[in-house]
């Protein structure tokens, strides 16, 4: 790592309330805008636990745990943006949140992407609901090239979030037909000298690991675990890594590609 | 809900402990050290708890079972974490010496799979003055041979024997509700020379994957908490209330200070948090501060001290 900003920004100590202040959609995705004067500017890549107020009574009496989130973007420093997809009792709560509603988190938390060694140009690959943290590093990094995969086009308005994105769709209806790893193995075929931020599904972030080991480009993946506190204290979320299990709370949700054998995370995705 | 400068705490006493309201972590919810990285010194200066519990701690390392270790349910979570720690060396060199500047008493919880793990364990944690008392586990259902000794008063009684002359600290024997009677269990614990029990720990419990139908859980079985599991806390508290007389840390569901007051009346002493930390990491002040409202309109201080020890 050089010599820049720690990738971890500590988090007041507590749950806080951010009041909603704008709610805005883009095709299968809710993102929402909170006020969060009390908390400090988060670092790209780190994350928040987030509830809501009447948490519970959905499907199966869920939610019972908060739900972590990726910062979406942080463009003022007392305001942050969560991009949510209706996926469970627990996103279909905050995707009905409503300006003047308060969403309670806690954060900045866990560890954030690191900027490219050696003047290398960075690549910025997402996928669904995963694009959120490389729309905040984007905007740290002034630019970059950011390569997007999505289901179907409802998804694909996510595009949106992030500049110049190139895109790719499962079913074609937008962009490229096919992965987004299509997509950057062409951008490595170009020029390998490239520093890869992915963020996605298991199986989007496994095929990134596996080609930038295969060209030995340095990637840094934004993994996703079952979480229970976001802090460290269950143990729920470890992932294994060459040197062990790993709390991806803490010692993640950001981890370098080379530590892994697999990015397939136990009980992601659901 | 009024706001004050000085939460109007009850200093409560467990064993000679003094500690300054009556509200502990549950050991395994809340990893100080990780927290401090976290939250930095925020951590120290608002600490949650009057009383620090470690995670268990055991001889040898121990990775903790495989994931997915998580399963949420309505009102609850069914864990099966395995109980991974650096083990004993570590435990005293790295983690020790970080514990012992938090500004409460420190409780160290161990387990070993032999009598004699235990005995070692015990002896180490004697000689060291940061520990203020050691929390035997005798009761987590992850781990094959801990559901055995904490399920039979006759394991606990041999148990007792063979370390309780190994030190003069405190001893809490914390018990596990997946027993027959987990009253004759507590009586064993308290003849054979405990100090203190502390109870519930988790309800076995299990979830199915609802794509593949088999087993979600990595360890295929774990521990359900959370306020599911609050009316069993609350009668097995009342059961062993009545048949013991040493002090009782009562913990299961609590997320209130309703919650930690009713466990009092059912004979607790202290309370410990457990999942709500997880939901909210300050928890643990927010319950202690509803305790004490409702301490100072019902006259609890004097029910409470009743009990100690």
């Amino acid at each position: 790592m050089s010599g820049e900003a720690p990738a971890r920004v500590l988090a007041p100590f507590g749950r806080r309330a951010a009041r909603v202040l704008e709610r805005r959609v883009y095709g299968a995705y809710v993102v929402l805008r909170c006020a969060d004067p009390d908390g400090p500017r988060p670092r790209a890549g780190q994350f928040y636990m987030l509830a809501a107020s009447a948490w519970g009574g959905g499907d199966g009496e869920r939610p019972f745990l908060p739900r972590a989130f990726s910062v979406l973007r942080s463009s003022t420093g007392h305001e942050r943006e969560f991009l949510i997809e209706d996926v469970g009792p627990g996103t279909h709560r905050l995707c009905e949140l409503s300006p003047g509603e308060d969403l309670l988190l806690v954060g900045p938390l866990g560890l954030g992407f690191t900027t490219p060694a050696d003047g290398r140009r960075p690549l910025l690959v997402g996928g669904g609901v995963g694009i959120a943290p490389l729309a905040i590093w984007q905007d740290e990094l002034g630019g970059a090239t950011a390569l997007l995969g999505f289901r179907d086009a409802p998804r694909a308005e996510g595009a949106r979030l992030l500049a110049d994105a190139q895109v790719a769709t499962d079913d074609g209806s937008v962009g490229h037909r096919g992965l987004v790893t299509d997509l950057l193995r062409e951008q490595l075929d170009r020029d390998d000298h490239a520093s890869v931020y992915a963020c996605g599904p298991p199986a989007m972030l496994e095929s990134v690991r596996a080609l930038c080991r295969e060209r030995e480009t340095p990637a840094q993946l934004a993994l996703e675990s079952g979480m229970a506190c976001g802090f460290g204290a269950c143990f729920g979320c470890v992932v294994p890594t060459r040197e062990g299990y790993i709390r991806l709370c803490v010692d993640g949700p950001v981890v370098e590609a080379s530590r892994l054998d697999s990015a397939l995370v136990a009980g992601a995705g659901h | 809900m009024t706001t004050r400068a000085t939460p109007p705490h009850v200093p409560t006493e467990l064993c000679g402990i003094r500690l300054a309201h009556p509200i502990i972590n549950a050991s395994g919810t809340f990893d100080a050290i990780a927290a401090r990285r976290v939250f930095g010194e925020a951590l120290i200066e608002q600490f949650p708890f009057a009383a620090f519990v470690s995670k268990t701690v055991t001889l040898t390392p121990r990775e903790g079972n495989p994931p997915p270790r998580l399963w949420e349910i309505a009102g609850g979570l069914i864990n099966s974490i395995g109980l991974p720690n650096k083990g004993l060396r570590r435990y005293l060199a790295e983690d020790l010496p970080e514990l012992a500047s938090l500004p409460v008493p420190l409780i160290v919880n161990v387990m070993g799979f032999t009598g004699e793990e235990v005995a070692e364990l015990v002896s180490a944690f004697s000689e060291r003055e940061e520990v203020a008392a050691l929390e035997l586990n005798v009761s987590c259902p992850n781990v094959e041979t801990g559901l055995v000794m904490g399920a039979d008063p006759g394991e606990v009684t041999a148990l007792l024997r063979r370390v309780r002359p190994l030190t003069e600290k405190p001893l809490i024997v914390k018990l596990t509700p997946n027993a027959t009677d987990v009253v004759a269990v507590a009586r064993a614990a308290q003849d054979a020379g405990a100090d203190a029990v502390s109870l519930i720990n988790t309800i076995r419990g299990m979830a199915l994957d609802p794509k593949s139908g088999r087993p979600w859980l990595g360890g295929t079985t774990g521990g359900l908490s959370g306020p599911a599991v609050r009316a069993v806390a609350l009668a097995q508290v009342y059961a062993v209330a009545h048949g013991v007389n040493i002090p009782i840390v009562a913990m299961g569901g609590v997320q209130r200070g309703r919650d930690a007051l009713d466990l009092i009346l059912a004979g607790a002493t202290v309370v410990a948090v457990g999942t709500e930390s997880f939901r909210e990491p300050a928890a643990g002040a927010r319950i202690s501060r509803e305790l004490a409202t409702l301490a100072a309109k019902s006259g609890l201080s004097r029910a409470g001290s009743s009990l100690n020890c």
